[in-house]
């Protein structure tokens, strides 16, 4: 900008005595010119737009498979129709089980997702903040990330035994990681200005992550959470997967292994897509709308479009 | 970098204003860089702020205009040299307005109030006069990213308010803004540093702002920077940045920076 300002000269003396109502007017009118206007979409729009392109893709998926299966593609043992796959959830509805398999997974989910983010949070925290640490384990936890925690599940069982606790170790070691990483990335893309307002205002230390470096990283931090459940759920059915035990309550992972025992395949499918479809409502009711929200308040969301 | 750290004991007593300045910087220098790579930003910088008066500090880029106001606000340590507030931590407004995007206007004020220790009951009344001191009554649920830039300069300016300091810091506040827009915020920071007689030190580079605003505009050489010239500004507030008074002077302040910025094409 340059150093004198082309204002065009409308008066040549000072007004001393102007109205102070006259500024009040103008900022009023130059609020009112600048208003932002935030417009929603009807809610069949948001239907047509939303909800529609995904219902078409699984009805797709659905068309290709029961054409597979009427052409002979592979023997019916092998590949059965998405109406025997039905049959197995209906006969699992009908056993009063179907709900029981699932909670019992999801439970373990989401309280060894929720422990991660309790573990996970304040490492985040210390490696994004303390430069030796980060010099130290961050290198190590990028790392973790890329291990899969199937991995983990042998030395797992040697510790702790076939039992919950093993379970858990297991979505820890899987979801800690991620959830650490995911708060370090947003804690490098905050702003350098908010720290310093922060500061001006007092904000230091402990107030200072509370009241502005945690909600500045949420962003990033929320895609970090989201990942940690992926990588939590991930674990979870590979720890079921391989531990068999009567003392465990039965979840998916273990349903989907006893299919496999009794050659089942449509209950082999069935478990897949329960899996699958757990993991995807789970995003959708938890994650999807507190992300949206946060987006939304902060204007980094393009509303109704 | 040889001076010694001053302290406040070795000040000089009272100025012609009377009591204690609001900002005292005394002989404060400042580098940046490893020694023997050094680069040397502020120069034995020596400038008081009295109670309740606006002063401006005008300079190229390069003077360290922006490191100074830092220095002031505690954000960083002077190389050598003291500065003294009084009442505590001044308030600082930036060129961006700095405004937290996951709090509305009124709990980014509200915010500030806590942190300066007033209790719960007491902010949102608080925070609803501070938004009404800067005519943005009615905002207080809005979302930063609905407001104007002007309205959220207006906002940052209530924030910094709320801190409770007499002393205000102001960093080009309104060198983003539209000129209409400026125009409106020159009065009313005008009218505010009146009402609530505030000290302000204001960094800027645009001479005619500097004019319109200050009593007193200190002109910084650059690199290193130092303190050039002062003017004193007598013109009756509120003023007008179009009035002739206010152009006469600043043609005379364009000269001397023109001036400055000439002396480093020479080498």
């Amino acid at each position: 900008m340059a150093s004198t300002d082309t204002t065009p000269v409308l008066e040549k003396t000072d007004r001393a005595g102007k109205a102070p109502s006259d500024t009040a007017d103008v900022g009023a009118g130059l609020d009112a010119l600048d208003a932002v206007t935030a417009h929603r979409g009807s809610i069949g729009q948001a239907l047509r737009t939303k909800a529609l392109p995904p219902l078409i893709g699984v009805l797709v998926v659905l068309a290709l498979w029961q054409g597979a299966y009427s052409l002979h593609v592979t023997s019916s043992y092998k590949l059965p129709s998405p109406a025997d796959v039905w049959r197995s959830a209906q006969d699992l509805w009908y056993q009063g089980t179907l709900f029981s398999i699932i909670w019992t997974s999801v439970w373990r989910g989401l309280s060894g997702f929720l422990l991660a983010v309790v573990i996970g949070t304040p490492i985040g925290l210390v490696v994004a903040r303390i430069r030796p640490v980060r010099t130290a384990i961050g290198p190590v936890l990028q790392g973790l990330q890329s291990l899969p925690s199937v991995a983990w599940v042998p030395a797992a069982v040697i510790w702790l035994g076939i039992n919950d606790q093993m379970m858990y170790a297991v979505i820890l070691l899987g979801a800690v990681p991620s959830i650490a990483n995911g708060l370090v990335a947003g804690i490098d893309q905050v702003p350098p200005l908010f720290l310093r307002a922060g500061r001006t205002i007092g904000a230091t230390g402990l107030t200072g992550a509370r009241h502005v470096l945690i909600p500045a990283a949420l962003p990033g931090y929320l895609a970090g959470l989201k990942q940690g459940w992926a990588f939590s759920w991930r674990s979870l059915m590979a720890a079921e997967l391989v531990a068999s035990s009567p003392d465990l309550g039965r979840g998916l992972g273990r349903f989907l292994e006893d299919q496999r025992e009794f050659s089942d395949m449509s209950g082999v499918l069935l478990g897949i897509i329960l899996i699958l479809f757990v993991g995807i409502a789970i995003e959708l009711l938890v994650f999807t709308p507190v992300e949206r929200r946060v987006l939304r308040n902060r204007g980094l969301l393009a509303t109704g479009k | 970098m040889t001076t010694a750290l001053t302290t406040s004991a070795d000040a000089p007593g009272a100025d012609a204003h009377g009591g204690a300045p609001a900002v005292r910087i005394s002989h404060v220098h400042k580098s940046f860089g490893r020694p023997g790579a050094q680069t040397h930003v502020l120069d034995d910088i020596t400038l008081d702020v009295a109670p309740g008066e606006f002063v401006t500090l005008l300079g190229a880029s390069g003077c360290g205009k922006s490191t100074l106001l830092n220095l002031v606000a505690g954000l960083d340590k002077p190389s050598a040299g003291a500065i003294e507030v009084t009442g505590g931590r001044p308030a600082l407004m930036f060129q961006e307005h700095a405004l937290f995007p996951w709090l509305t206007a009124g709990k980014n004020i509200e915010l500030a109030l806590k942190l300066a220790g007033l209790p719960r009951p007491e902010r949102r009344p608080e925070a609803e006069r501070l938004l009404e001191l800067v005519r943005l009554q009615g905002a207080y649920g809005k979302r930063v990213h609905e407001l104007s830039g002007g309205m959220r300069q207006r906002v940052a300016m209530a924030r910094a308010l709320a801190q409770g300091s007499k002393v205000l810091l102001m960093d080009e506040p309104f060198a983003a803004l539209d000129a209409i827009t400026r125009d409106v915020l020159h009065d009313e920071i005008t009218r505010i540093w009146a009402e609530r007689q505030l000290s302000v030190l204001f960094v800027t580079h645009n001479v005619r702002e500097a004019v319109r605003l200050a009593q007193r505009v200190v002109l910084l050489s650059s690199r290193p920077g130092r303190v050039a010239r002062e003017w004193r500004i007598d013109l009756p507030q509120p003023r007008r940045i179009e009035s002739s008074g206010v152009a006469d002077l600043s043609i005379e302040i364009t000269e001397e920076l023109r001036g400055e910025i000439r002396r480093h094409g020479q080498h």
